[in-house]
């Protein structure tokens, strides 16, 4: 079987592709670069780390993270490479592919093996459809999407040394700016509040904040509401370019459905859809429909529950 | 210096119709990636101020391209380079990748590439990270500001708990994201001078050295099946007692 090598930034995205890899079976070794917290978090849950300890590496120089990766595959002997589909990952799978010429595929949400094929899922037309595809050939680059797997936890995970030496990166870092402290988590919430482009002004988000806050979710948008109106960062977008969300429940206000919105969201367990356009294609893939207008239903919703 | 733009055409998303859980493209218009037109509007914004010569806007597709491309003409492009091929609409990215490259080597004075960080349809984002190796250029994906000082850019590249400003020399390849401009909606007036401006268009067959063994096999390509219950309730407290019914709240 194949040999597999693991490579995020982020631990618990590596524990989660280390998952990935057992579905995908054969043996997998999971490069660690400059973190030896990673390192022994890896190896705690079961991982056989190998660690690479050198100052010339920069994570912000994608090029140079890619020869690092073909290099370590080639003294592994791993042919299929997993990465996360965050965006240092997917950034990072297109430039490693192209360099040991391997097919790629991101945003895999789902993977099957049948017989020699690695079949992946992946939405595509914008979340319209489900793809299942596969990499011909035996060099396969494959980003996986967070939270499609549970974290990996074994035993008997092991650190090894890894040496390869590389030019320093030309890519200067000049700043990292940390996200403000009000960030959020909408992917991992277990309840939302999603509001799109019915909700008429600025001035009614504190009673939707309200309502959330009643009863323990986050509130999140549609894109037009965070990039258009900017009513809302971008970490609290659903959608194809934003967060995929799989929550236990969803009330979506005055949004219109689109499938680059409803791609985010269609995982929920529950969905409840309030919108005034009986018609909205939201309400197609709602377990409750209410037809009314966002405001008045979020008004009603914080008297009843106090 | 010029800015290469390189956008994909992409069937209209809002048009198309699912039928049988199979997409149905009968009738739906062509256009370009949102993402895409982001990335326009930051050539064209770089222009504006001084720090690039001219924008070029570089796409590949089957021949209907010849008249989606106006779209971007109108929106700012100063000039299109089109690589034509009744295969390439929907190609997968390691040709496009080449195709893409092929034209940028034809092109004179190019300082940067700019792309959408992901395609409006397949939404793969490989192709930017593709042509940067093939050139061996340095890159920056997912940027959310773009300066132009010198022969360096200065990038703020938008990660999901961070920005990372950082410099890259002269020529790169950058990708970005919605969130760093709006982009402009042309007017009727330059629509209708958008075919006028000057267009290159090449054969696909004319470029050397593609390799088109397919790297991906799709096995299918289907709308998800959805099995929500669609209970119409009247009031809002008859929605709070199905969500509390549920447990839910």
């Amino acid at each position: 079987m194949a040999g597999i090598l693991v490579f995020s930034d982020r631990t618990n995205l590596a524990l989660e592709i280390l998952t990935a890899a057992g579905v995908i079976g054969g043996t997998a070794k999971v490069l660690v670069i400059n973190n030896d917290e990673q390192a022994q978090a890896l190896s705690d849950a079961g991982a056989d780390v190998y660690k690479l300890s050198n100052d010339d590496i920069s994570l912000a120089d994608v090029g140079q993270v890619a020869e690092v990766l073909k290099e370590a595959a080639e003294k592994l002997n791993a042919d299929i490479i997993l990465l996360s589909s965050n965006r240092r990952g997917k950034e990072l799978a297109g430039r490693l592919a192209q360099k040991i010429g391997a097919g790629c595929l991101t945003d895999v949400s789902a993977i099957n093996v049948n017989g020699d094929k690695i079949e992946c899922q992946r939405n595509a037309l914008g979340g319209a459809t489900v793809a299942t595809q596969y990499i011909n050939g035996d060099k396969k680059v494959i980003a996986v999407s967070p939270r499609s797997f549970a974290p990996f936890a074994g035993s008997g995970g092991s650190i090894n040394e890894i040496d390869i030496t590389i030019p320093a990166s030309t890519v200067k870092v000049l700043e990292v700016k940390p996200k403000a402290a009000d960030t959020v988590d909408i992917a991992a919430a277990e309840k939302l509040v999603i509001v799109g482009q019915g909700l008429n002004s600025k001035d009614d988000i504190p009673m939707i904040e309200e309502l959330a806050a009643k009863i323990g979710a986050e509130v999140a948008c549609s894109k037009p509401v965070a990039t258009d109106k900017k009513w809302f960062s971008e970490e609290h977008v659903v959608g194809l370019s934003g967060k995929i969300c799989k929550p236990e429940l969803a009330i979506i206000l005055g949004v219109s459905g689109q499938v680059q919105f409803t791609v985010g969201i269609r995982d929920a367990k529950v969905i409840a859809a309030v919108n005034t356009d009986e018609n909205a294609t939201i309400n197609t893939m709602a377990d409750y429909v209410l037809t009314a207008d966002l405001h008045e239903v979020v008004k009603e919703m914080n008297e009843i529950l106090g | 210096m010029n800015v290469v733009v390189a956008m994909k055409q992409i069937p209209d998303l809002q048009q198309i119709r699912i039928k049988n859980r199979q997409p149905v493209f009968d009738d739906v218009p062509l256009t370009f990636g949102s993402i895409d037109k982001n990335a326009l509007e930051a050539g064209v914004n770089l222009k504006e101020n001084g720090l690039a010569d001219k924008v070029i806007v570089l796409s590949a597709g089957n021949e209907d391209l010849e008249d989606t491309i106006k779209e971007a003409l109108a929106a700012g492009a100063d000039e299109a380079f089109l690589i034509l091929g009744d295969d390439l609409n929907g190609a997968e990215s390691s040709v496009i990748a080449q195709v893409l490259t092929a034209g940028i080597k034809q092109i004179e004075d190019v300082g940067l590439i700019l792309f959408g960080e992901g395609s409006g349809d397949n939404y793969s984002g490989q192709v930017g990270s593709r042509v940067a190796e093939i050139l061996g250029w340095p890159q920056v994906g997912y940027a959310g500001a773009v300066k132009v000082e010198g022969n360096k850019a200065v990038v703020t590249r938008v990660l999901e708990d961070a920005e990372e400003v950082v410099e890259v020399s002269l020529p790169a390849v950058i990708t970005v994201v919605s969130g760093i401009n709006e982009a402009r909606i042309p007017s009727v007036t330059q629509i209708l001078k958008a075919g006028k401006k000057p267009k290159e268009i090449v054969e696909e067959d004319e470029l050397d050295e593609i390799n088109k063994d397919a790297l991906i096999t799709t096995v299918s390509n289907l709308a998800p099946e959805s099995d929500r219950k669609r209970v119409v309730v009247k009031s809002t407290a008859e929605l709070v007692d199905k969500l509390k019914s549920e447990n839910m709240i």
